[in-house]
């Protein structure tokens, strides 16, 4: 038991915020800045493509500008990448221009759906991991790979809920349950998640962090769509923390037919 | 197996008539089941390709369900998109072309100013446009198989790539072995648009020139895709055959692609006939009204397609169709080489059926000092204005949304 919440822990780092969130498809990066600092989340994941990565201070291309490093971490993806190699070599230039080694590993070679590639990420995460990189990687919620990906010393692994912008909530749940009850690294569910209620249900389940975007990127007002989700992920957290009570198939009577059988 | 086979199959004719016969409750049905469609391509009339029918219909055109189709569109779009217009620009490299095309500008046997710009004053012109924002950039010229060659494009690209995050080409169909070089470049994106899908009026409308090979045309994006082209981008022509029909068979064009060329980005571009040299006119009508409904037409059967929209469309225009499902412009366009910054003015010379003529007749068509267009644009706007509209209309302007990195070989 515990009375005070406790914090993430991805590896040498500590967050109050299990809420992570994505910066893509905000209608301004004004917009987006304003949802990030309402949303309390620290760590923020930024696609590197999008970014100047020469080292230049590119207006063109100046998403990084928006995330202020005084009040988030910076989590680089390597969105757009289709192979290892590509996603590597990103993730180098990337490293470079942002000073961080910090990742979140995406291969998706199909761009309609934006599943991640099992193969070519299990590939990237062995190779970024031996060139020091604290790799984060986006998967679909396969529990064998989640296991092959800590074994070779990704920080987490990032199970989808559904596939990214979908909004469908946790359609995956079997599987992500398997992976967390079997993970030695954090557990953050990624993608899919549509409403406030999905990520308490990831966090209830015990996933130890959820990443959310489109959810709040595309809301009419995104400043109280990014309160409502932490609101959600705090409330999910705080109960899987406290414990659920476990689910019946059958009400209980408060009465006992039974109870006589105590009768003395 | 190609497309050509598939599409040989398709009841396009069957599918027309479906669309023209489409009732309320057709229509109906498709806008409920818009998003989640599984459009399947088999040779009967079961087609899937019934709902993209329906919403491209007449009975679909009826005010109250083009404005539910736009509202579908918008919410399809903006979950998929985001609040996020990508911006790119094309360049013209060359407007000397061995084709007749009736509709074209560059048509071989229009009397018009021709230049093919050198490798340097294409990085001039680039330059330009790299100084204006753009990072995505569209190299486009006539197919000229001498000018235009494979060596000068794959130079063009190797000299671009440094300073370009993302080059596409739009010019005369190749080999897939003769793409190759040009994607080791650094090109990342082949467009090639069919004109048209009906075989009738494509053999019409290409009277000489390899681009009379239909087929052909049509199986350059597989080719371009075994080259390693990993943006695709398609479209028809609207102006030259019933648009009803070019939907019908650019959606299965597109469902084709999706599948065989799965790792490819697919995009579909809506362009207008435009007056142009030649002074041909379009063959059937195509009105804004119906132009929104094809645009939302394609949103709603393809949920995840880029659709991309050039300057060709008037600024008012453009500004109605951006939240209804477009996620490419151009702004700012020249269709001419040199038009950005007067390269090639030097070289400019005029010819006639593929001939130098001298001394320069008078001109059919005359710019001046500047070669001929391809077709007039109509949304005159600067590429500033444009991103500054777009912020007004609470859309992100992105002018980089790609990495060289991500092109190396």
């Amino acid at each position: 038991m515990t009375d005070k919440p406790q914090r993430l822990r991805i590896a040498d780092r500590e967050f109050n915020s299990r809420l992570i969130m994505g910066t893509g498809k905000f209608s301004s990066g004004a917009a987006m800045a304003a949802a990030l600092e309402a949303s309390g989340a620290e760590l923020v994941t930024v696609a590197l493509r999008r970014a100047d990565l020469s080292g230049g201070k590119d207006k063109f291309a100046n998403i990084l500008q928006f995330v202020d490093p005084k009040k988030h971490v910076l989590l680089p993806n390597t969105s757009g990448a289709r192979t290892a190699e590509e996603a590597c070599r990103l993730a180098r230039l990337g490293r470079e221009a942002t000073n961080c080694s910090w990742l979140k590993l995406e291969i998706h070679p199909d761009p309609r759906y934006l599943l991640p590639d099992p193969v070519e990420t299990l590939k990237a995460a062995e190779t970024l991991v031996k060139e020091g990189f604290t790799v984060l990687p986006y998967i679909n919620a396969d529990p064998v790979l989640a296991k092959r990906l800590e074994d070779v010393g990704c920080a987490t692994v990032m199970p989808l809920g559904s596939p990214i912008g979908s909004a469908r909530g946790i359609e995956t749940r079997a599987s992500i349950e398997i992976i967390i009850k079997q993970a030695t690294v954090p557990v953050v569910v990624d993608a899919g998640l549509g409403a406030p209620s999905h990520a308490a249900e990831a966090m209830e389940m015990g996933a130890d962090a959820v990443l959310v975007n489109t959810a709040i990127a595309v809301a009419t007002d995104p400043v109280r769509m990014a309160v409502a989700f932490k609101a959600a992920v705090e409330a999910g957290r705080a109960a899987f923390e406290i414990g659920l009570a476990p689910k019946r198939r059958e009400a209980e009577a408060t009465s006992p037919l039974t109870g006589f059988l105590d009768d003395r | 197996m190609s497309f050509v086979d598939q599409f040989d199959q398709l009841p396009l004719g069957e599918l027309a008539s479906y669309a023209e016969k489409a009732t309320a409750a057709d229509v109906e049905a498709a806008l409920a089941r818009s998003g989640s469609t599984r459009v399947r391509l088999a040779p009967n009339r079961r087609s899937g390709l019934e709902d993209c029918a329906a919403l491209v219909s007449p009975a679909a055109a009826q005010p109250q369900y083009l404005e539910a189709m736009a509202r579908r569109a918008h919410e399809l779009t903006v979950r998929h998109f985001g609040r996020v217009i990508r911006l790119f620009a094309p360049l013209y490299l060359s407007n000397e072309c061995i084709n007749i095309c009736k509709y074209c500008g560059f048509s071989r046997d229009n009397p018009i100013l021709r230049v093919t710009l050198t490798v340097e004053q294409v990085v001039a012109e680039a330059r330009f446009l790299r100084e204006q924002g753009f990072r995505h950039i569209l190299l486009v010229a006539g197919e000229h198989p001498h000018f235009v060659s494979g060596n000068y494009l794959r130079d063009c690209a190797a000299r671009l790539h440094p300073e370009w995050p993302s080059i596409s080409l739009e010019v005369g169909p190749m080999e897939a072995d003769e793409y190759v070089p040009i994607v080791q470049a650094g090109a990342e994106g082949l467009v090639v648009y069919q004109e048209t899908y009906d075989r009738t009026v494509y053999a019409a409308m290409h009277a000489s020139g390899p681009k009379k090979n239909f087929d052909w045309r049509l199986e350059t994006p597989e080719r371009a895709y075994a080259a390693g082209f990993k943006r695709l981008g398609i479209g028809a022509l609207l102006g030259l055959a019933p648009w009803r029909n070019e939907a019908i068979a650019l959606a299965a064009h597109l469902e084709y692609l999706l599948k065989k060329c799965w790792t490819a980005q697919v995009t579909v571009s809506v362009p207008r006939l435009r007056p142009a040299a030649g002074e041909f006119q379009p063959l059937v009508d195509m009105s804004d009204r119906d132009l929104v409904q094809f645009v939302c037409a394609l949103r709603l059967t393809f949920p995840e397609v880029g659709i991309v929209l050039s300057t060709r469309e008037s600024a008012k225009l453009r500004d109605g169709l951006v939240p209804l499902g477009v996620t490419m412009m151009s702004a700012g366009s020249h269709t001419e080489p040199g038009g950005y910054t007067g390269q090639g003015t030097k070289e400019l010379h005029l010819t006639k059926g593929g001939h130098l003529v001298k001394p320069p007749l008078p001109l059919v068509e005359s710019e001046g000092e500047h070669a001929t267009v391809q077709f007039e644009i109509a949304d005159n706007r600067t590429p500033p204005e444009v991103a500054s509209r777009l912020e007004a209309m609470g859309y992100d302007p992105v002018w980089k949304d790609w990495d060289a990195v991500l092109n190396e070989r």
